[in-house]
């Protein structure tokens, strides 16, 4: 019945595009955040076209499919001058994609300090930047982390999006096993227990590290 | 290419719109219908029931939903179920669907005051009574906002069907596209529509969030 054994002769395959996977996740979480904290800044403080520039950002890359954008960035992008390999336009494309939600966290964070401190600070003579730094910044962090964790998490399984631009990441690997030796399951299989591992082990870690962050709050306030 | 070429496109299009916003349909209906008995064991008294309800949830959260398409895909006719593609990704849709509604009618529940399921007991409602008359509405109506961005977040993972032979709006564009190379129409042509869908459902989401973030301060250095 099931056969795991298929998997020994092809592990450097499967080596190489889980280390590839584990690339374009941190390349894309990386790039998010790039994106997502300073338009999240512009979205919560910005003025009114800026607000509404971020807000369009925001709404389509949200609004549409992960595997659309990727079809336009790669097969579209040629016709207008962007001529991008697999790899660079998958964690663009997946940048993009994680950055509009990363712009709306950290603009929610920014929303829920209360603006008395703000005020407080400020009265106290604490410069704009100071303010920002000493008493926003900290606090938002603390905010955030929950939900970006959950955006890790999100961009992780996404990856698995860009095997179908013939990125060679994991399930790329995996599929072209099952096409090699005609067993579908057993890889399938294996492969969703792998990305579970995967995912449960970074949700700990965020949780670990949200226990931590929380402990900080607590013992700065 | 002349016009009616661009005009049978369009029908295509139509058509795959249609495909997706059926296949969506499916599986927030499928996974209704398996959030309904996960939730219930998550919240039970018994604790083989919670830990299957949290397996369920984590792994089906856990897993890519391009993988779990491809693996449902291949995994049904291997313990002899042939089903048409067509159900198969629904219901590939539908059980991943399950574990986030779970998890959403879950957080319903939770802010249901405990006094009104003591006061039903009181009343001499029966635990099913009380499920069906006083605890499900509520949980669902608080729940709603969550259960509109799950159907914008399925509406988007429907364009995955298009691997496993689903001719959805994504996959019919794909076919256009191979035939008359314009992928700079396409594309960006579809991605409108899937954000013209979900705008559309955001905007009844919105209207409940809307009231909720009302009167809350506005972030200003």
């Amino acid at each position: 019945m099931i056969d795991f054994s298929i998997f020994t002769d092809a592990w450097p395959s499967l080596l190489s595009g889980f280390l590839l996977t584990v690339e374009i996740w941190l390349a894309g979480c990386a790039l998010a955040m790039a994106i997502g904290a300073p338009l999240g800044f512009l979205l919560a403080a910005g003025r009114r076209p800026t607000k509404a520039l971020v807000r369009a950002y925001v709404e389509f890359f949200r609004g549409t499919p992960l595997l659309v954008q990727l079809f336009v960035l790669y097969y579209a992008g040629p016709s207008i001058g962007i001529t991008l390999d697999a790899l660079p336009a998958g964690i663009i494309g997946l940048g993009l994609y994680g950055g509009a939600y990363c712009t709306e966290i950290v603009c929610a964070g920014l929303e829920a300090i209360p603006p008395g401190q703000i005020g407080a600070a400020r009265a106290f003579g604490y410069s704009r930047s100071q303010t920002l730094r000493h008493i926003v910044v900290p606090q938002m962090l603390v905010l955030v982390l929950p939900p970006l964790v959950n955006i890790a998490i999100f961009v992780l399984k996404d990856t698995a999006i860009l095997s179908i631009i013939t990125v060679p990441e994991l399930t790329f690997q995996v599929t072209g096993l099952t096409l090699d030796t005609f067993a579908f399951v057993e890889p399938y299989l294996a492969l969703s227990v792998g990305y579970w591992v995967l995912v449960e082990l970074t949700a700990s870690l965020g949780r670990r590290a949200e226990i931590r962050a929380a402990r900080y709050l607590e013992t700065s306030a | 290419m002349d016009h009616s070429a661009y005009l049978t496109g369009l029908r295509l299009i139509a058509t795959g719109a249609g495909v997706t916003v059926a296949i969506s349909l499916c599986a927030i209906a499928i996974g209704f219908a398996i959030a309904l008995p996960v939730c219930a064991a998550n919240m039970s008294g018994s604790r083989i029931a919670r830990l299957l309800g949290h397996f369920y949830v984590s792994f089906f959260r856990g897993v890519p939903l391009l993988v779990l398409l491809l693996l449902i895909y291949y995994l049904l006719p291997f313990v002899g179920l042939e089903l048409p593609s067509f159900a198969a990704a629904a219901l590939g849709l539908g059980v991943c669907t399950a574990a986030y509604q779970a998890e959403n009618l879950r957080g319903g529940f939770l802010i249901i005051p405990a006094g009104q399921r003591e006061a039903a007991l009181a009343f001499s409602y029966s635990r099913y009574q009380s499920w069906r008359h006083i605890l499900l509405p509520q949980a669902i109506r608080a729940a709603m906002p969550m259960m509109v961005n799950e159907m914008i977040a399925i509406l988007k993972a429907s364009s995955l069907v298009s691997v496993v032979g689903v001719a959805d709006m994504t996959r019919v564009a794909q076919n256009i596209v191979a035939r008359d190379v314009q992928p700079l129409l396409w594309y960006p042509a579809i991605a409108f529509i899937y954000l013209a869908i979900n705008l559309t459902l955001a905007h009844f989401s919105h209207r409940s969030v809307g009231r909720l973030r009302r009167g809350r301060p506005e972030f200003r250095l």
